[in-house]
């Protein structure tokens, strides 16, 4: 009887939600992060800011052109079978379908590469997930908006050569990189591989187990190796373990330098004084002080609405990340609407067409009210990426402090590398790469 | 007075040992399975097939690869995820490296590799029981993940260690819609669910019970001890490794060895725990309840916040979730300790009389 | 740097890390011990005791006042596990105790979460994380100050657990119900309450850990984890032995270091991850009933 009233109460469950769908007049984004879990700080500062975001069109322009924001919201837990359950679930809500998706997740975006593509539903993985998905003439759904995990690692050895004074001094230097040993961790090696080639830094890769709360082995290789420059690749529990690691061993923090998954203030807060003066890379700056975060403030959180109950994480890296993918997404939607049709739902084959032509000027972030938040973006059938930009931020204790202005990747460099690993992928799915001088 | 075995005889060998030998059970067994092949892929759309009933009938296989090992044969296994991680990664390189072997014979050497790896993580049993043991197979956990990710053949080579599973063809049929990698699942998991039944029942399978039993009384009476467990081991992971090669095949696509973490194995082991310690059927109870679980509570949750527009932070409802799945587990042991399984032989007993009292 | 003195660096180092394990160990070891259970509930009560002690602490409360509001919330927790979850499934099989406590892992994770919130905290107790200057400068050898703190810490511990089971009433009734619980029964020790004050240690215990661990890495849900570091411990200590436990944190944490040290550069590191399983299960071969584990007897 139990087993019965449960598949009951389940197909309810499904047939109401089912039958929730509404008016025409809406845009359906699906939300699905996670709330739960070691990663919770991420995703649910993350979400929030994308949710914010929308929110505050909703009340402030009345939506887009007129047409409604929505979402739902799912929990993935950062696991990749309830990732795939949630797009499932979530993939033909609204009048259009999902617009687009933000897995949030490197695994579960890898997962979701063949379904998207599959569906017409874009999946914009900003700053995370598949790099060779910039080619977008292979990855036709796919978008690794702003910027990309090869990108970041060659300006963060510009960086090092900047500090150094010049390219040429960074001959001789020695470079750690310290990753999380997982598929996300080990993304840059090929890049820093090929960079010590081209600059003769000595480059060491030292893995650290999942989770990463205990590298006293780590560190001690470290402290015998005396680099000059140690890059922290790292996610949760590992970013705050690796800074007071260095703070035992003594290594200098003012020589860390994180990856933007390790520049949060989740990640420095937890390592206490130990975190000053370490450097972490962003493509998103932290604040309350843009006019957008401030329209957020006013039409959100003044009416007792957004979905920080913790008033101290508004403005912090991962919520204004959420409202730089909020900005992003946004901006498609309007791109895609102006062609298509103004004050319609665009379905995910327009969003495409939105995300691919997309063209976020200094003068529309100004417009928008984020200039400095993020980068300027200019997309293309050819460049999934966009735009490569990465700035640098220092950690003085209490907040970040930005040092470095927008700073260029190696484009060729990591474009010769997307266009190999996508051929490859190419080939062995059997796809024939879309020709870019043909599209629209 | 429905299910009453009363009236059927038995009036040769053959039909004693059959392996369902009451009426009812091989009627409800056919109708299962007509529903399974024929009705859901008939009715049931992408988000049910895909999301909710492949994962369920894969997590079953390994929940029954584990069922072997530890509901049957008394083996504690944390490996489980291991071993499906084998049967992933073998697949495709088999699939990449002997294109003209197939997909299923692909599937089945994946298995068999899962199985060698079983065998050598199954050699501590031999000495060491119970927790210990189940401690030991975390080393093959960790070092099997650990060395998926080192060696870069098994990978192809791939940077990051994530591999895309090649399409699904069968003497020229593409399984690429979800309803045929329904079906494809569907078939192996039936046949392997009835091979494992008919294993169990064999000398093999009694031996199994034996060692779990009381091992030291197994060997006194002339069970083989090295050879049952190892078996055992074998059996079990092989099973797993299929599991494991259907998750990336049929379910996923594209897989990292991140998927196949400790988690997992826990996963599964509640499945057995939950869904009823050496049975079969309750691999499958304790799979449906341990993956439809937390999805149904998120609806249910979705729901109520829907229905009554109440403004509950998300980070709340979340955490709600999780403790009221370690509730239930929690409840379900207390009630019922041996699982689901046993709630439905109980319901058969009463089903004898219903609707009569006497 | 030579050579010797790197050994030495690294050997100390993980003897001082392998401390950090012993003292989540401790955790399991006395459930098991008493009840027979194995807890693996213990890595979120460590996660429920810091969160619990740095929350309170950030609402102003003075530090050993809220180190007192802490112990009582865990003793009352202990008790509770032990009266709700644990009671109603006495003389089921270990794997379904086992199961059910992993049930309750989910539930105190959901817990702690509603209640103060999934933001990760520091933890500072007012030991610098630094290496210690004088050994630096003379010896070259870098050894953490918080380190050797944390080691007094555990030490004191595990003295003041030795003599409570060793020299008071409840300490002699706990080691009859851990030696035979039907005799202890017979002979009129209470064994409900035995029981629950089994689970309040384990609760103290628990918040120890957390706070060594806290101030080490931060208070997050990562600390949850730590109880994976204790299962090698576990093995090679034997479950029921606290002795056990410290050596086998000191075995664990030296030869993990030294492997990731030496070994690992040679085989694409990162073997930290499972050596300490494989140096567990090596040994066990040799002894199956760990270090100081009970004989184990088979009989028909």
């Amino acid at each position: 009887m139990k087993r019965i009233t449960f598949a009951f109460a389940l197909a309810a469950a499904v047939g109401f939600s089912g039958a929730a769908l509404s008016q025409a007049k809406e845009q359906f984004v699906p939300a699905m992060f996670y709330w739960v879990g070691p990663y919770a700080p991420g995703g649910s500062g993350f979400g929030g800011g994308i949710i914010d975001y929308m929110q505050m069109l909703n009340t402030r322009d009345g939506g887009i052109n007129g047409v409604k924001l929505t979402w739902e919201k799912c929990e993935t837990e950062y696991n990749n079978a309830r990732g795939v359950e949630c797009y499932e679930r979530l993939k033909n809500k609204g009048p259009t379908g999902a617009t687009v998706i933000h897995p949030l997740s490197t695994g579960i975006t890898y997962s979701l590469i063949d379904k998207a593509t599959a569906d017409h539903i874009p999946i914009i993985s900003m700053g995370y997930g598949r790099t060779s998905a910039a080619d977008g003439r292979v990855f036709k759904y796919i978008f690794p908006l702003i910027t990309t995990y090869w990108s970041q690692a060659t300006v963060m050895v510009k960086f090092m050569g900047q500090k150094a004074g010049g390219m040429d001094k960074l001959k001789g230097k020695k470079i750690v990189l310290l990753y999380h040993d997982s598929a996300y961790g080990k993304e840059p090696i090929p890049v820093l591989t090929d960079m010590a080639k081209e600059y003769g830094y000595d480059l060491t890769t030292i893995a650290v187990p999942h989770p990463g709360n205990e590298q006293q082995a780590q560190w001690l290789q470290i402290r015998q190796i005396r680099p000059d420059w140690v890059i922290l690749w790292g996610w949760g529990v590992m970013n705050p373990t690796a800074i007071k690691s260095a703070a035992r061993i003594g290594y200098p923090r003012e020589k860390m330098i994180g990856v933007w998954w390790s520049g949060a203030e989740e990640d420095v807060i937890p390592a206490g004084a130990a975190a000053k003066g370490y450097i972490s890379a962003g493509f998103n700056l932290p604040g309350s002080n843009f006019p957008v975060m401030k329209d957020i403030q006013k039409y959100v959180y003044d009416k007792g609405k957004g979905e920080f109950d913790d008033k101290s994480r508004f403005g912090s890296i991962y919520h204004t990340r959420g409202v730089v993918a909020g900005i992003v997404t946004t901006e498609a939607i309007r791109n895609a609407q102006a062609h298509f049709g103004k004050g319609k739902p665009i379905t995910g084959e327009q969003m495409q067409w939105g995300i691919e032509h997309l063209n976020i000027t200094d003068k529309r972030l100004k417009e928008l009210g984020a200039v400095g938040l993020m980068p300027p973006l200019k997309v293309s059938c050819f460049d999934h990426e966009g735009s490569g930009l990465v700035k640098f931020q220092q950690w003085d204790g209490s907040k970040w402090h930005v040092i470095t202005d927008w700073m260029e990747p190696d484009r060729k460099l990591v474009r010769d590398k997307v266009e190999a690993d996508a051929a490859q992928y190419a080939k062995e799915k059997g796809i024939t790469p879309r020709d870019c001088s043909k599209e629209g | 007075m429905l299910y009453r075995e009363a009236g059927q005889f038995k009036s040769t060998y053959a039909e004693d040992q059959q392996i369902f030998p009451i009426r009812q059970d091989r009627i409800a067994l056919a109708l299962l399975l007509l529903f399974a092949f024929v009705v859901v892929p008939m009715f049931a759309d992408e988000y049910w097939l895909s999301a909710i009933i492949v994962p369920f009938l894969i997590f079953s296989l390994a929940a029954l690869g584990l069922n072997i090992l530890t509901g049957y044969a008394g083996q504690l296994s944390l490996g489980t995820a291991a071993f499906m991680a084998v049967g992933a990664f073998m697949a495709y390189n088999f699939v990449l490296r002997l294109p003209w072997l197939g997909i299923i014979p692909s599937f089945i050497l994946a298995g068999l590799c899962a199985a060698l790896v079983g065998i050598v993580f199954g050699l501590p049993s031999l000495r060491i029981k119970g927790f210990y043991l189940a401690v030991a197979t975390l080393a093959c956990q960790f070092f099997v993940l650990w060395a998926i990710q080192r060696w870069g053949w098994i990978t192809n080579n791939s940077a990051t260690g994530v591999i895309t599973a090649q399409e699904v063809e069968i003497l020229g049929y593409e399984f690429s819609s979800p309803a045929s990698k329904y079906l494809l699942t569907l078939g192996i998991v039936a046949v392997m669910a009835l091979l494992a039944k008919n294993l169990m029942r064999s000398e093999t399978g009694r031996a199994f019970m034996a060692v779990r039993d009381m091992d030291v009384a197994a060997s006194v009476i002339g069970i083989p001890m090295m050879k049952t467990k190892l078996l055992a081991f074998a059996i079990s992971s092989f099973y797993c490794g299929i599991a494991g090669a259907l998750y990336a095949y049929t379910y996923l696509g594209t897989v990292e060895p991140e998927a196949f973490t400790l988690d997992l194995s826990f996963r599964i082991l509640f499945m057995i725990i939950i869904g009823g310690v050496g049975s079969i059927l309750g691999s499958f109870l304790g799979a449906a309840f341990i993956t439809l679980l937390p999805i149904f509570l998120n609806r249910l949750f979705g729901l109520i916040s829907h229905g009554f527009d109440l403004e509950i932070s998300h980070a709340i409802v979340s955490n709600i979730e999780l403790m009221i799945f370690g509730g239930l587990i929690i409840f379900f042991l207390i009630v019922e300790p041996h699982g689901l399984a046993r709630l439905w032989q109980i319901t058969k007993e009463k089903l004898r009389l219903w609707p009569f009292p006497h | 740097m030579t050579d010797l003195s790197f050994f030495f660096e690294v050997l100390i180092g993980g003897l001082l890390a392998g401390i950090m394990y012993s003292l989540v160990a401790l955790g399991f070891v006395l459930i098991y011990k008493a009840s027979g259970v194995f807890n693996f509930a213990q890595g979120a009560m460590v996660f429920f005791a810091a969160l619990t002690f740095v929350s309170v602490v950030k609402m102003g409360v003075n530090f050993w006042l809220a180190l007192l509001i802490t112990l009582a919330v865990m003793v009352v927790l202990g008790v509770s596990i032990e009266k709700i979850v644990l009671r109603p499934l006495v003389n089921q099989p270990p794997i379904t105790l086992f199961m059910a406590t992993i049930g309750l892992t989910f539930v105190l994770e959901g817990l702690s979460q509603i209640v103060w919130g999934s933001q990760p905290h520091a933890l500072e107790l007012g030991i610098p994380d630094v290496p210690m200057a004088w050994l630096l400068d003379t010896a070259n050898i870098n050894i953490s100050q918080f380190d050797l703190f944390a080691s007094g810490i555990a030490a004191v511990l595990v003295a003041a657990l030795a003599i409570f089971f060793q020299y008071t009433r409840i300490g002699r009734a706990l080691r009859a119900v851990a030696d035979d619980h039907q005799a202890a029964q017979a002979v009129g020790i209470p064994l409900k309450h035995i029981w629950a004050i089994v689970w309040a240690v384990a609760g103290f215990v628990a918040l120890v850990a957390g706070l060594m661990w806290g101030a080490r890495n931060g208070v997050q849900y990562a600390l949850t984890f730590i109880a994976l570091k204790a299962l090698p411990v576990l093995i090679l200590g034997g479950f029921e032995s606290i002795p056990g436990a410290i050596i086998g944190g000191l075995i664990v944490g030296a030869s993990e270091k030294l492997a990731e040290v030496y070994i690992g550069p040679m085989v694409g590191g990162g073997i930290e991850s499972w050596f300490a399983y494989v140096i567990a299960l090596l040994f066990l071969l040799v002894r199956p009933q760990g270090l100081f584990g009970e004989k184990i007897i088979d009989r028909v």
